[in-house]
């Protein structure tokens, strides 16, 4: 099916999020939409899916134009949709979830779950799947969970299908997996839309690339254009995504964890004794794919989990069974991995937020009394040391950007006597602009003598910042390696492989 | 590497790389203690002698069972041991990382139960009848089930139904007036279903289009329909008593055969229309958000509406019709007021029916089956205090009163356990 | 919602509560659609009911007056109707409404008029009264009505702004009042202000230590609030209708009635305005009770920690702060103001001795007060002082036109629900949508963020 959109535009209030967009997809054609977070690539795929209504423009399939007012509509129309936040109700099973929204009964309304096993059974047998249809969907892999919901699109009978930056949280390998699917649907005779900003990707699955900024078309692409023309394309002026920084002076003081298990509420080892050190004056970055145990690797380090055991010294000093308070009290720093949840209140001001930790005594607060003044000074200072773009220190924090959130974050964690700094994925959903100043602060801390922990599941960020690597998998180290390694290593790393087979492999 | 080859590779069963322990707590044996100790005490300190009489079978049963008749004091101890018994072993499940399985904790409770009445009706020249005590059981616990079934609809679509209350309360009123005037409890039966419906719209309008925070909608509703009940009992219901607020009631139908069974016969098969309308009412509610498409998505609207929205659900659709039907069958349990129970309404008279009712959703784990059997419990522990008034039971009233409400903060405190309401429920579904 | 919405983008839909914001700018907005579209990513967590209960909260309570003066008007306009419907004349005059249309009109002004100006007569002014003290006795009945409703308002309210929803101010007043009037009439022979002092601090301490269960038990089990504090009011029902029955406890002497001897003088609470008004002393403890919490919501540490807690759990945790202990202080401290109204009904209010009743439904009323007031110590005030007109007048109005005062509690619940759906009451008056009116705006970027925030 011919996929056109005409003129495209949607606007939130002042925002154009899509200014009068032109995309023509072929069927039998993989075309990557390819910008940077937030240049209107969600916002103009919820357009086409029928999940906004447009302001302006039309949607032609195989020249006829169609008026969407729901998700329903488009899916009638053999539009399907590969969302990057799965739409998977986590605890239905695979077949419940495949049937939703069509499903088919028999006699006294009985839901024909046989049917929707069937279906699901047959298409996984078409692409070599093996998706059991009886699985709950929570208990399974995010990979697997992704191939359901292709499923959920094919089962549809979809022309056209949106893959919404589906590489997010794939191993490299799963991520090749993933495009020898897509090549398979092509081939097939499907329009495939494969929205990402990620460039390698593009340039290896891709059979045409617009690129779009700000919300415009910005040009369009062969898959034989080099990284730097598509970057530049993508972000405006030429990137550069290097870090400066010299070789670590390495120092004797430092954390140390030992055999360190942490187990969730359910029960399951998500960190599974894990023993590794980093020393004041370098940067140890973890890398993983999202969810092999970064997050509960942090929080354990925060004292944040219930059910530890094992080691964790800072200095020397046993860390373990603390109470938070009295690990930040230590001089740990943390930069959690979802500043919205963890690391801020929104509600509250940035004077406010950049005291957040430091709530129960001197200096911000005297004999039971927030003081006032000192605060307001303090996050003035705070303010322009850090380049946080707002209109004053009253302003809610729920009304930054990511990037100016994230600075009052980093604010906040910096301005404190540290002797430990973990930050988890400190730059996601940032800009650009603040991305170099948050590696610069990074690089600052780290010579000054810190040691420091980075979580990130970017390999470019892993690779830029790191003095060392640590890859896990499933809640294990599978090895700490320098940062000169090269990546294709890594990437197998990422999914399990031993460094040595790693390296053999790749040899 | 082939993409064969890759999909074995993914598709390997999380268990071969991640280790799963079963983590426990000692939440149910600090329950199960702190019972025993409790009961133990309430032995010694209130010592009973004599014998007490349990009467099985009513006077006119078909098949006479003896009264059993017990020695008070040994009989109790002997349960106190069962109990303790228990306890000991789910101590040691406990600390052999295992949970307490939930057949014992009814042994326990059975035990404890068997033990508190031999107690309580030690010496007591008149019989403890368990045929009333289960049949008033099953009586009291109509508005509880209904409500339940009502609150486990609404919130496995999304929308917490605090507001149980004002639907049972406003139905047992409309049931009420429309009993008098039409001289039929069928009509009030209707009516009533109605007024539910009713209640429901309004709190679907404020938390389902307006998104208005659904506790406080609940709660508000029900201070609302207390006072709009409360008015027009006094305005209207009062002044022409005789026409307005004197209802025809459900009159018992004993099911041939089935009613002559010992004990369960005249406990379940002799009531009224509504209960046996509440027996088939829990299995149907089950069946249908289990295995009809209506069920599907209605929990799959509770659970991720964005998801189900991305499939062509509409999501508001689906949960108005969720709550309305919710408050529908919340509004059975309120006809059971003035239809079945009384012939005619009072000021607040469900006296709070609705908030045990959320308690037993909760107790329930979100099932309508659970829920509907910790209604049933709620309704023996509001029974238990007329029965033992009857024998002369030497606890203060008041405190048997208090024993649903305990009983309850026991459960949610200790008892439930790891339960998971569904996951949007309480959250208003903002598209886009 | 449980799935991570921030990644959507902004939705068409505005909603309350954004209005009168400046806009930094589109360069800001453009970040932000970034932010969102990356930030999502993580898995959301379970939703949370406590900082969704102070999302709704404040967004329920955003709007502007015009709102709520519209919502008091629609309330009251509904009151109306409830009226006329069952008047007596009127109910007459309209069988013969289409002969003498005139007849049904008059009845409904007189009925209407009637109820409402009653209404007024026993809450502010009473325009008949021969002299000046009989005039503005209605105000300071009004003021004494607000005394508790302030009290246990703010008692909410404060659990409100720490997340958590207190249902239990029944059990907490009626603990209050027993251990209040316990002290009070069970020890004899302390001089006024000592003994006096004694009451309100057993009243204030058992209100504390019933709600402060609550927040134990939800601490520790994570049993729900909601729950635990509606089984507590039952508990406490309970046992002091047992303590009143049972001579020796709280029943009065050589009395078979479930009521406490009278409250000596000496633990009384002083007459504010004379021995000629019903307003006591009562009013400025809750008016000293307004300037203190909102000292401990805004300038305290602790205040702090609740407001943190009560927005965003879990990054309070990660602040370092206890959680848990924020939810027990927090319970504790509102059931202590909760206690307050239950000291001051029984100190101040009724203290011919009491019954069970005594809580006379103030724990329920305190609910809709600390939501009208916006869970905000001033507005807490404002809404006492309006519901306790209410009450005033309410029972003026059930005496002189023989409107059953229960017409009050509709007026009331329907006033908290309209002021908590601007946009109904906005599109019932047509009034302009202030989120459409003012461009540039951006409605949803908040909501996200609120979202993503819960």
């Amino acid at each position: 099916m011919l996929l056109e959109l005409r003129g495209i535009t949607k606007r939130f209030g002042a925002l154009v999020a899509n200014d009068h967009i032109d995309l023509v997809v072929q069927p039998g054609e993989i075309h990557s939409l390819l910008g940077e977070n937030g240049a209107g690539k969600s916002t103009l795929m919820n357009v086409l899916y029928g999940l906004y209504d447009a302001d302006e423009g039309e949607i032609l399939l195989d020249g006829v134009v169609q008026n969407f007012s729901g998700p329903g509509d488009a899916m009638a129309a053999g539009i399907g949709m590969v969302h990057q936040h799965f739409m998977l109700v986590p605890v239905f099973t695979v077949a419940e979830n495949v049937m939703l929204g069509h499903e088919q009964t028999r006699g006294g309304g009985r839901l024909d779950l046989e049917a929707a096993r069937a279906q699901v059974k047959e298409i996984s047998a078409r692409f070599g799947f093996h998706v059991d249809p009886d699985a709950v969907v929570e208990d399974l892999p995010v990979g697997v969970q992704q191939r359901v919901e292709i499923i959920k699109a094919l089962s549809r009978n979809a022309d056209v299908l949106v893959f919404d930056e589906p590489t997010a949280v794939l191993t490299p390998q799963e991520t090749d997996e993933l495009m020898a699917i897509m090549r398979q649907l092509r081939d097939e005779g499907s329009a495939i839309v494969f929205i990402t900003h990620k460039l390698r990707e593009v340039r290896e699955v891709a059979d045409r690339i617009t690129v779009i900024r700000h919300g415009k078309v910005v040009g369009e692409a062969l898959p034989t254009a080099s990284d730097a023309e598509l970057a530049s394309l993508m972000v405006g002026r030429s990137v550069e995504l290097r870090v400066h920084k010299g070789s670590p002076q390495l120092r004797d003081n430092g954390l140390k964890v030992a055999n360190l298990v942490v187990t969730n509420e359910v029960g399951t080892v998500v960190v599974d004794d894990i023993s590794f050190e980093v020393r004041g004056g370098e940067v140890l970055v973890v890398a993983g794919v999202q969810g092999n145990g970064q997050t509960e690797l942090t929080e354990a380090l925060l004292g944040l989990e219930h059910n530890v055991s094992g080691s964790i010294t800072l200095d020397g000093e046993e860390l373990v069974g603390r109470s938070v308070r009295r690990i930040l009290d230590e001089g740990v720093g943390f930069v959690p991995e979802d500043r919205t949840l963890d690391g801020l209140i929104g509600e509250f001001t940035i004077a406010e937020n950049l005291m957040l930790d430091r709530s129960d005594g001197p200096p911000f607060v005297k004999a039971g009394a927030l003081q006032l003044p000192f605060r307001d000074r303090f996050a003035k200072e705070k303010v322009a040391e850090f380049d946080v773009r707002t209109q004053g220190i009253t302003t809610q924090v729920g009304r930054l950007s990511g990037g100016n959130q994230q600075k009052v974050v980093l604010a906040r964690e910096l301005s404190r006597d540290l002797r430990l700094f973990v930050a988890a994925q400190p730059t996601r959903g940032v800009d650009v602009g603040s991305i170099e100043f948050i590696h610069k602060r990074i690089v600052a801390t780290r010579d000054a003598g810190v040691p420091v922990l980075v979580v990130s599941t970017e390999l470019d960020e892993a690779v830029a910042l790191a003095d060392r690597i640590m890859v896990m998998y499933r809640g294990t180290v599978v090895g700490i390696v320098p940062a000169d390694t090269p990546r294709d290593v890594l990437g197998l790393m990422m999914a399990g492989i031993s460094p040595e087979d790693a390296k053999g492999e790749v040899a | 590497m082939s993409a064969d080859h890759k999909t074995t590779q993914l598709d390997a069963p999380l268990s071969e790389t991640t280790r799963t322990v079963t983590l426990v707590t000692w939440k149910t044996v600090g329950v199960l203690l702190v019972v025993t100790v409790l009961y133990a005490l309430l032995l010694i300190a209130v010592p009973h002698s004599g014998d007490t009489r349990f009467l099985l079978s009513q006077r006119s049963d078909f098949f006479q069972i003896p009264v059993i008749v017990v020695p008070a004091a040994p009989f109790a101890w002997a349960c106190g041991a069962v109990m303790l018994a228990v306890t000991a072993v789910a101590v040691v499940l406990t600390a052999r990382g295992r949970r307490t399985p939930l057949w014992l904790v009814v042994i326990y409770s059975l035990a404890g139960l068997a033990g508190f009445l031999a107690w309580a009706g030690a010496g007591s020249p008149r019989d403890l009848s368990i045929v009333g005590l289960l049949g008033g059981a099953v009586l009291w616990s109509v508005p509880f089930v209904y409500g339940a079934l009502g609150g486990v609809i609404g919130e496995r679509s999304g929308v917490v139904n605090i507001a149980i209350e004002a639907q049972l309360l406003g139905a047992a009123f409309t049931a009420a007036i429309v009993s008098s005037i039409t001289n039929s409890a069928f009509a009030g039966l209707f009516a009533a279903v109605f007024a539910g419906a009713l209640v429901a719209l309004v709190l679907g309008l404020f938390a389902i289009t307006y998104h208005v925070n659904q506790v406080i909608v609940g709660v508000v509703l029900n201070v609302l329909v207390v006072g709009l009940t409360s008015f027009l009992y006094s305005q209207v219901l009062v002044p022409s008593a005789e026409t307005l607020n004197s209802t025809t009631r459900f009159a018992s139908i004993p099911i041939p055969v089935l009613s002559d069974i010992p004990v369960l016969g005249p406990v379940l098969f002799d009531q009224p229309l509504p209960i046996y309308l509440m027996f088939i009412a829990v299995p149907t509610v089950w069946y249908t958000l289990n295995r009809t498409r209506w069920g599907l998505r209605l929990r799959a609207v509770g659970e991720h509406p964005k998801a189900a929205d991305t499939v062509g659900i509409d999501v508001v659709r689906t949960r108005y019709n969720a709550v309305l039907v919710a408050g529908a069958v919340a509004g059975l349990g309120g006809a059971f007021y003035t239809t079945v129970y009384l012939s005619q309404f009072g000021e607040n008279m469900t006296g709070g029916a609705g908030y045990i009712a959320l308690a037993a959703v909760i107790f329930g784990k979100w099932d309508p089956i659970r829920s509907a059997f910790a209604g049933l419990l709620f309704g023996f522990a509001s029974n238990l205090q007329n029965v033992l008034s009857v024998v002369g039971s030497p606890v203060p009233s008041q405190f048997m009163l208090m024993v649903p409400y305990v009983v309850t903060l026991l459960a949610v405190a200790g008892l439930v356990g790891r339960s998971r309401p569904p996951a949007a429920s309480g959250e208003p579904y903002i598209k886009g | 919602m449980s799935a991570p919405e921030s990644n959507t983008g902004p939705g068409p839909e505005p909603t309350s509560g954004q209005e009168g914001r400046l806009d930094p700018g589109t360069a800001e907005e453009l970040e932000q659609e970034r932010a969102r579209e990356a930030g999502g990513a993580a898995v959301a967590p379970a939703a949370d009911t406590e900082s969704r209960l102070a999302k709704g909260l404040q967004q329920a309570m955003s709007s502007n007056w015009t709102v709520s003066a519209g919502a008091v008007l629609l309330a009251v306009l509904a009151g109306s109707i409830m009226i006329a419907f069952t008047d007596e004349e009127v109910k007459e005059a309209s069988a013969y409404f289409f002969a003498r249309p005139q007849d049904t009109l008059v009845a409904l002004g007189q009925a209407i008029g009637g109820a409402y100006s009653a209404l007024f007569r026993g809450s502010v002014v009473n325009v008949q009264a021969p002299d000046f003290v009989t005039a503005i006795r209605p105000l300071t009945e009004t003021l004494s009505y607000a005394t508790p409703l302030i009290a246990a308002g703010l008692g909410v309210a404060l659990a409100f702004r720490a997340g958590l929803f207190n249902i239990g101010g029944q059990g907490q007043m009626l603990m209050a009042a027993a251990a209040a009037g316990w002290v009070g009439f069970g020890i004899s022979g302390v001089p006024f202000p000592l003994h006096l002092l004694m009451a309100v601090v057993a009243g204030v301490a058992a209100g504390a230590l019933w709600a402060g269960l609550a927040g134990l038990l939800k601490a520790r089990t994570g049993a729900h609030e909601v729950i635990v504090t509606i089984m507590l009011n039952y508990v406490a029902f309970y046992l002091i209708a047992y303590l009143l029955a049972t001579p020796g406890l709280l029943q009065a002497p050589g009395s078979s009635n479930p009521k406490t001897p009278p409250t000596p003088e000496s633990a009384q609470l002083p007459p504010l305005l004379g021995e000629r008004f019903n307003l006591t002393w009562g009013f400025v403890l809750a008016v000293l009770a307004v300037v203190g919490v909102w000292w401990l919501l805004n300038r305290s540490s602790v205040g702090f920690s609740y407001r943190a807690v009560g927005e965003n759990p879990r990054a309070a945790r990660v602040a370092g702060i206890d959680t848990g202990r924020a939810t027990v202080s927090s319970m504790l401290v509102s059931g202590g103001l909760v206690g307050l109204a239950g000291v001051s009904q029984v100190l101040g209010g009724v203290t011919t001795g009491f019954s069970s009743d005594i809580d006379a439904g103030i724990g329920f009323d305190a609910i809709t007060v600390a939501l009208l007031g916006g869970s905000n110590p001033w507005g807490v005030l404002a809404a006492g002082i309006l519901f306790g007109a209410f009450k005033a007048g309410g029972t003026t109005m059930q005496a002189a036109e023989g409107v059953p005062s229960d017409i009050v509690l509709v007026v009331q619940s329907l006033i908290v629900l309209f002021i908590a759906a601007p946009p109904l009451v906005r599109a019932i008056f047509r009034l302009p949508d202030p989120t459409r009116r003012r461009a540039p705006k951006k409605p949803k970027a908040t909501r996200n963020r609120k979202e993503a925030a819960a």
